[in-house]
């Protein structure tokens, strides 16, 4: 069995703390479906085993957390799953068009990161923005309004679902060339750095964007440079419709900056505590040292690529084998077993999310369309 | 007024500009240390250290992304490429993101950088390094592109570049970083971007030219009047885009005929858009077909011979402006 490159790194503070966020990477891979070691039956069993062992780590951490936040760390992640859900839902219905990229199944990771950034720090993701977008702030009608090219929406209806932005949130985009806003991440933080400002870059992308040269160009800058950014690879393990086994000569994604002398963890991404421990250890390297940081955070995309992929690229048996330890439902029971949260509090929270949820789908809806006088605004400042 | 080669014009620019302004700085290949591969930012490391002169590794695109998400960020990159040439590896940054930044955005995120460096041919570089580029970057909304001829404009231009809110494309020419000229010393020295100049005054045939090919419009035009007593009027366009057609057209008003110089390919070129807006603002004043004289259509090649039968030159310059003048 492999080990991985997070616990071979000096840097790697999990084990110190007890946090337990380095995940086994021979039991994250996803199963091969020609010529399986593992039989399809045996991959909820093996599901249902790291489970456990998540839970454990899970508790450990919640009983160190705020209960505010942690509070808020499940409405965001259960918001994000009921608004990309409704997303779904009208996209089918002709409301929203082109490009749609949904989140569910990550929203550990979006959730788990950023809720440990303080609000000055900058973000910038990659196209699948909807949840990134909210959780720094802008609101979810916003989001939706600009899903259906709407005035109201957060960029005027000129940039849709893959360009959510908001200066005031310091929310630098939804870009949509893979992997080019790892390249604009790092000038941000180079601008950061510049300004002694103080504040830190998370830069999201996903694992194909890893073959992209951006990648490695930004990650020797960033090392060399020393600057204070985080990138947040979200390995959801298929870019488009490819996995990531024909995709990726060497799959240690986290081990990538080890060629950068780059500080580096593998984290298991339907654990939002141990995304938020290990977001954490980066932020205190970017802060106090000003380095940065890779973490591959693997998780798991349940729908396809975009709403025009089929999926007929894998198995059923695959898609529900990580719905087993799905990340919303590991959090809840962990904090219920923690008793931190009740039934009660559960549903509280669940009915809060679909009430906004409807609530911006109503503000989406009612909202104008961009006045034609927009078609030529913004082109120049 | 001093007078100064092109080179040195860019370089004061650079250089009252990083005074002026703390958030901008310079940023490329062998810019600091090195003094630049072409000399442009000679002694602004040693004056201003590696916070504003900052040498990077060869990776074009990625300090290309740098630099756009700097500006995203607040700051005022001047992004030296030693070449245009070479922007193609960082084209994705200049396209994708620098020009639908602020659009797509919603109006909120500015791109306030330069990219800039020499474009179009060189001595004998061949076919990877003598790309003319400006059609290409010309052709995306969101993006300015400037090209000066004279070290004044050089200086001017540059400055106004980097005060610009806007991404925008400076291309230099290495066969002209020499050339001298006289320069004013004033400080807040600004051509604003978007006007043209008329380079020499005529009467009977216009000539616009850019870049390198404004000297050689010029002394065609001397030629011209010697010979055959024609008075050929010279525009500089200087800014390509926002492209000053009024300028122009004014001139083939006066004139009725028109020849386009330029040191680009004739397929779907800078002259090709310039030829279409003066026949659709002034079809009427025109007495001959527009002339154009471009860049072989093939690679730049390495022999001398053949690379000046690629390229534009005085006596091209000259056959045209007498076939549209008649003579």
């Amino acid at each position: 069995m492999p080990k991985t490159a997070a616990t071979k790194k000096k840097t790697t503070a999990s084990a110190k703390n007890g946090s337990g966020s380095v995940a086994s990477r021979a039991s994250g891979n996803p199963v091969k479906r020609n010529g399986t070691q593992v039989s399809e039956a045996d991959i909820v069993e093996l599901a249902k085993n790291e489970y456990q062992k998540r839970r454990k780590s899970q508790l450990e951490a919640i009983k160190k957390t705020d209960k505010k936040l942690l509070r808020e760390m499940l409405y965001q992640m259960v918001l994000g799953r009921r608004f990309e859900e409704k997303c779904a839902e009208v996209y089918r219905m002709g409301k929203i068009g082109g490009f749609c990229h949904l989140y569910i199944g990550q929203e550990a990771i979006a959730v788990g990161s950023m809720l440990a950034l303080k609000p000055e720090d900058m973000v910038i993701t990659s196209y699948r923005d909807h949840v990134q977008a909210m959780v720094k702030g802008i609101s979810p009608e916003a989001v939706m309004a600009e899903l259906y090219g709407k005035i109201g929406g957060c960029v005027k209806g000129k940039g849709g679902s893959m360009h959510m932005f908001s200066a005031e949130h310091e929310f630098f985009g939804g870009h949509g060339i893979v992997g080019g806003q790892i390249g604009v991440g790092t000038g941000m933080a180079y601008a950061a750095k510049y300004k002694g400002s103080g504040q830190v870059t998370l830069c999201f992308f996903g694992e194909a964007a890893v073959n992209q040269g951006i990648f490695h160009e930004s990650l020797n800058m960033a090392q060399l440079w020393k600057l204070p950014v985080i990138y947040i690879c979200e390995n959801n393990q298929y870019g488009m419709g490819t996995s990531q086994e024909r995709a990726m000569s060497s799959r240690n994604i986290a081990k990538k900056a080890d060629a950068f002398e780059m500080a580096n963890e593998f984290v298991d991404g339907m654990d939002v505590m141990a995304v938020r421990d290990a977001t954490n250890r980066a932020i205190d390297r970017a802060t106090k040292d000003s380095l940065p940081t890779l973490l591959e955070i693997r998780a798991y995309r349940y729908m396809g690529h975009s709403m025009s992929d089929p999926g007929n690229y894998r198995t059923r048996e695959e898609i529900a084998k990580y719905q087993e330890r799905d990340p919303i439902v590991l959090f809840k029971d962990s904090l219920k077993e923690a008793k931190v949260l009740s039934d009660k509090d559960f549903e509280a929270i669940e009915k809060d999310a679909v009430e906004t949820t409807e609530r911006a789908l109503k503000f989406a809806d009612e909202s104008p369309l961009p006045d034609p006088s927009e078609l030529l605004t913004d082109v120049y400042a | 007024m001093a007078v100064l080669t092109i080179r040195d014009a860019l370089n004061q620019a650079l250089r009252e500009e990083i005074l002026r302004d703390e958030n901008v700085f310079v940023m490329g290949e062998e810019v600091a240390e090195y003094d630049g591969a072409y000399k442009v930012t000679r002694g602004l490391w040693k004056e201003f250290g590696d916070k504003r002169v900052v040498d990077t590794p060869i990776t074009e695109l990625g300090f290309a992304a740098v630099g756009v998400g700097a500006a995203m960020a607040g700051l005022r990159p001047v992004i030296e490429f030693m070449t245009w040439n070479f922007s193609v590896l960082a084209s994705d940054q200049i396209i994708n993101h620098a020009a639908a930044m602020l659009y797509m955005s919603g109006g909120q995120f500015k791109v306030p950088i330069v990219f800039r460096g020499p474009n179009g041919s060189a001595y004998q570089v061949s076919s990877q390094h003598s790309h003319a580029l400006e059609a290409m970057y010309a052709n995306f909304p969101g993006l300015k592109v400037v090209m000066p001829s004279t070290a004044a404009d050089a200086k001017g231009l540059l400055k106004a570049s980097i005060r610009d809110d806007n991404p925008v494309i400076f291309m230099e020419q290495e066969r002209m970083y020499g050339l001298k000229g006289e320069v004013p010393e004033d400080e807040d020295f600004i051509i604003p971007l978007g006007v043209a100049d008329v380079k020499r005054e005529g009467t009977d045939c216009t000539i616009v030219a850019r870049s390198m090919t404004v000297p050689l419009a010029i002394q065609a035009a001397e030629k011209i009047q010697q010979e055959f007593d024609v008075s050929v009027e010279v525009i500089d366009p200087r800014t390509i885009k926002p492209l000053d057609i009024d300028t122009i057209v004014n001139s083939v008003k006066k004139t009725n005929r028109l020849v386009i110089a330029e040191e680009s390919h004739a397929f779907a070129s800078v002259g090709a858009e310039i030829a279409y807006q003066v026949m659709d603002s002034a079809f009427d004043h025109l007495d001959a077909p527009i002339k154009r004289i471009s860049t072989a259509e093939t690679p730049i090649p390495y022999a001398k011979n053949l690379e000046a039968l690629a390229l534009p030159d005085v006596d091209k310059i000259i056959a045209a402006v007498k076939e549209v003048c008649y003579l």
